[in-house]
């Protein structure tokens, strides 16, 4: 007769049904993504995904650590998406394929695999590459409604594999800087943020233009995570709010110099960062008090890095910066146990 | 007492499968042909057996008696033959045999003399706990702990008598039925309770998915014209059967880790024990039964059978439907705490509140690495961080795992039941405290060594020290001859 240790029922939804969540969430963030910026960005990340799935088993395999498991909990396609989605929509396929094998190999995999990493793979790969490769990582594509030009799924993957535009396109046509690098350049030549914002197109009403769609559907999908509990509300919360206040105290206190929070809240990687990047449960804190402190760390620190830092968006750096905080967070905010005084 | 309840941390809402018990009156067991008493059913030292083999005893007789304090006697349940005494598997995680009293039952159900006590108010509330002692009567909400002594109020004011009622592990039913059937056993066993802990205020706490339980002991309670005891709703979560927890959601009060119920003044029985108190004192009668749950997917007639301790779990098996042999697991108590027993052979005990017996069980998946979600924190309603209990457990790191308050950690297994990793978290807590105890009893042990040691080699300095002194003086005796003018006295 079986004699499994108590509890003898599991109510948990396994790891990989988990992850595999976290991807639908994304999806609608996703496919703004591609109605913004083109096919290029589902290239990316279908590539990314296959890197992915590659660089983990040849690496379990390598490790000697039993590959079904662990190839298909979903954490390496986690990885994969958060990636692609970070990089530029026409980034040529090396720079995708560097990045998240350096992301699975180096920085998940050499740490131990699955639960052991301490940074979040998928900013480690980003930063890597931002470090290494700084203008491939740095050219953006202007929204598809601002150049006039969609290319088909073909020709974008034609762009990403060969460096091939369709005839009579130059990529300067297409390509524009992110709202956030446009801004923090016009902000640097002296301009203020009302007039810059009217000079160029790259702006919308709420943050950049596109990017407004973007991450209202990776807020969506956020909320739906925190809905079907699979991430709790304490690092999201704490992190769109340290961004918030911060943007708003400097707001408040030079709006000629300094842009409306709301900007910051639906430019870049906010979104996605305070409900994908920074939740990743393995690298995050862990405890309650613990997740608002990282997450109102990565806020601030990613407003800091955006408003004086060198780098177009801060959440990567913040995210790593914040990881290696993590263990002293958790140490001093640890829960009163019940029956202890405080 | 104020009505407003307290929430305690963490929990866990799980699918009660009460019903499925719950649908016909319990029944008598069939009596068995052998009835097998383990010597140990309950926390404490093991009874001492105080029969022979081929002595002929009387339902209800002492067969072994209470070894020290903290102890508590067995009683034939049946009238009988003592065929054997020897080890026996018992129903233990460890599926180890002990030490048992085998009976062979003769049918005729043929009962010792008893003496019932009708007017317990006049009696001392010693001479009640004394009675209750000789009763061999011990929680029966499943630990076993022997209830005289949470009976003794130990010259400290017991301001509130809490009777769990919660019940609030899936599928067992027993203090469900119990309560439908036998409300005013209850009311007055713990009027027997206050009378002894002189208690000031007494609240029945019950899960709010038993209304009709909660009904019969409000009636029971009006019929009798009972003033004092109140009945209180407490929300379905698991474990608000736990006793800190249900204090805590009854009260507001914590009890202090390290520490007892009694040192915030309040005493917590469950509600099977206090039936039993009533038939010990009124009717004379050990504990030599109880209601057990026969339950699970490998039941097809789930239900409360009231059980002869001894009796093989086989035989429960049987009666309800089931077929022993194609169980593939039979768990002991609920699905939350309860523990696989290694055969059906072994009898019910006095702590069997539950049997839960499954067949064509899915494969337990695998576990994978932790991946630091928090979901077992969020779950612990100690308010504990599983997770870190885990690394340090895992690691071999137990006074990190002390540090991190492992000794805090009930064992509900909240956190395992939702660990998307299906990490079998319990486990390994059990395991470390296991260790800590032993390294603490050979550290114990080291103690006792080192101080014979130290003893022993005072002795022989204290000795050579004497031998020496003997040999001065000796010399100069020796001396005090040669030269007779010195003297002697030194
Ligand atoms: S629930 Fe399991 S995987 Fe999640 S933190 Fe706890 S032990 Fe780790
Ligand atoms: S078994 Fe221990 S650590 Fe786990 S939830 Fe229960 S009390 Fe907390």
């Amino acid at each position: 007769m079986q004699t499994s240790s108590s509890p003898h029922l599991h109510s948990a939804a396994p790891v990989s049904s988990v992850m595999l969540r976290v991807i639908y969430a994304l999806i609608p963030g996703v496919i703004a993504y591609i109605g913004v910026f083109g096919w290029g960005v589902a290239v990316n990340v279908v590539f990314a995904s296959i890197v992915a799935l590659a660089s983990e088993a040849v690496t379990l395999a390598v490790r000697g650590r039993p590959i079904k498991p662990f190839l298909f909990d979903g954490s390496a396609l986690v990885t994969a998406f958060l990636l692609a989605l970070s990089l530029p929509p026409f980034a040529p396929w090396w720079i995708t394929l560097i990045g998240t094998a350096f992301a699975i190999v180096v920085a998940k995999q050499l740490y131990g695999g699955l639960g052991f990493n301490p940074f979040n793979p998928a900013m480690a790969g980003y930063v890597v590459l931002l470090i290494s490769f700084p203008r491939e990582m740095t050219q953006w594509l202007a929204p598809e409604t601002v150049s006039g030009h969609a290319l088909s799924f073909v020709e974008a993957a034609r762009v990403i594999f060969n460096g091939a535009l369709p005839p009579g396109l130059t990529l300067d046509a297409v390509s524009a800087a992110t709202p956030l690098d446009t801004l923090k350049t016009r902000l640097h030549l002296g301009e203020t943020v009302e007039t810059a914002r009217r000079a160029s197109p790259v702006f919308g009403s709420l943050g950049g233009l596109g990017w407004e769609w973007i991450n209202g559907l990776f807020l969506l999908g956020g909320l739906w995570m925190i809905y079907k509990k699979i991430i709790t509300w304490h690092i999201p919360l704490a992190l769109l709010g340290g961004l918030f206040v911060m943007s708003l105290v400097f707001h408040l206190y030079n709006s000629g110099a300094y842009v409306a929070p709301v900007f910051h809240l639906f430019s870049g990687a906010a979104m996605l960062g305070a409900f994908f990047i920074a939740t990743d449960p393995v690298s995050a804190c862990t405890t309650p008090r613990g997740k608002l402190y990282y997450g109102a760390g990565v806020g601030i620190l990613t407003y800091i890095i955006r408003t004086w830092g060198g780098y177009p968006d801060g959440i990567a750096f913040s995210v790593l910066l914040m990881n290696m905080a993590v263990p002293l967070i958790d140490h001093y905010t640890q829960p009163r146990v019940f029956g202890h005084k405080d | 007492m104020s009505g407003k309840l307290r929430r305690f941390p963490g929990g866990l809402h799980l699918d009660g499968h009460k019903t499925e018990s719950t649908q016909c009156a319990v029944q008598r067991a069939r009596l068995p042909r052998r009835l097998i008493l383990p010597l140990h059913q309950h926390i404490g030292a093991e009874a001492k057996s105080v029969v022979m083999a081929g002595e002929r005893v009387l339902k209800g007789q002492m067969i072994a008696r209470a070894e020290g304090y903290v102890s508590a006697p067995v009683h034939a349940p049946s009238s009988g033959t003592v065929v054997e005494i020897g080890d026996r598997p018992v129903p233990h995680p460890s599926g180890l045999s002990a030490p048992c009293i085998v009976i062979e039952t003769d049918g005729t159900e043929q009962w010792c003399e008893r003496h019932p006590v009708q007017d317990y108010i006049t009696q001392d509330p010693s001479h009640l706990r004394n009675l209750i002692r000789e009763a061999g009567i011990v929680g029966l909400g499943g630990a076993g702990f022997p209830s005289f002594i949470k009976l003794n109020p130990l010259g400290k004011t017991v301001d509130t008598l809490i009777l769990n009622a919660a019940e609030c592990e899936p599928y067992i039913t027993c203090d469900d039925m119990l309560m439908r059937e036998r409300a005013a056993e209850i009311i007055h066993g713990i009027q027997i309770m206050r009378h002894a802990l002189h208690a000031a205020h007494c609240i029945i706490g019950i899960e709010d998915n038993k209304p009709e339980a909660r009904a019969a002991l409000v009636r029971a309670l009006q019929e009798l014209h009972i003033d004092g005891i109140q009945v209180t709703q407490v929300p379905t979560r698991y474990p608000a059967g736990g006793e800190k927890q249900l204090i805590h959601v009854l009260t507001g009060k914590e009890v202090p880790s390290n520490g007892l119920p009694v040192h915030i003044g309040i005493v917590c029985h469950n509600v099977a024990t206090a039936a039993a108190i009533y038939r010990a004192v009124q009717h004379g009668e050990p504990l030599i039964s109880r209601y057990v749950t026969v339950t699970g997917s490998g039941v097809p007639e789930p239900r409360n059978l009231e059980v002869l301790f001894g009796t093989p779990m086989a035989e429960l098996l049987e009666q309800c439907g089931a077929d022993p042999a194609s169980v593939e697991r039979l768990v002991m108590g609920g699905p939350m705490m309860g523990f696989g027993v290694h055969m059906p052979g072994v009898p019910v005990v006095k702590t069997t509140n539950c049997l839960l017996a499954d067949r064509h069980l899915p494969a337990a998946p695998a576990a994978m690495p932790c991946i630091r979600c928090g979901a077992c924190a969020e779950a612990c309603p100690a308010n504990l961080l599983p997770q870190q209990l885990y690394w340090h457990a895992h690691a071999g790191e137990f006074d990190k795992a002390q540090n991190y308050n492992l000794f805090d950690c009930i064992e509900c297994g909240c956190c395992a039941a939702v660990c998307p990793s299906h990490i079998p978290l319990v486990q390994y807590y059990r395991y470390a405290k296991g260790e800590i105890w032993t390294r603490e009893r050979e550290k114990q042990k080291a103690d006792v060594a080192r101080e014979r040691h130290e003893f022993r080699l005072a002795r022989l300095a204290q000795d050579k020290a004497e031998r020496e002194a003997r040999h001065a003086q000796k010399k100069a005796e020796l001396a005090g001859k040669t030269a007779p003018h010195e003297t002697t006295s030194h």
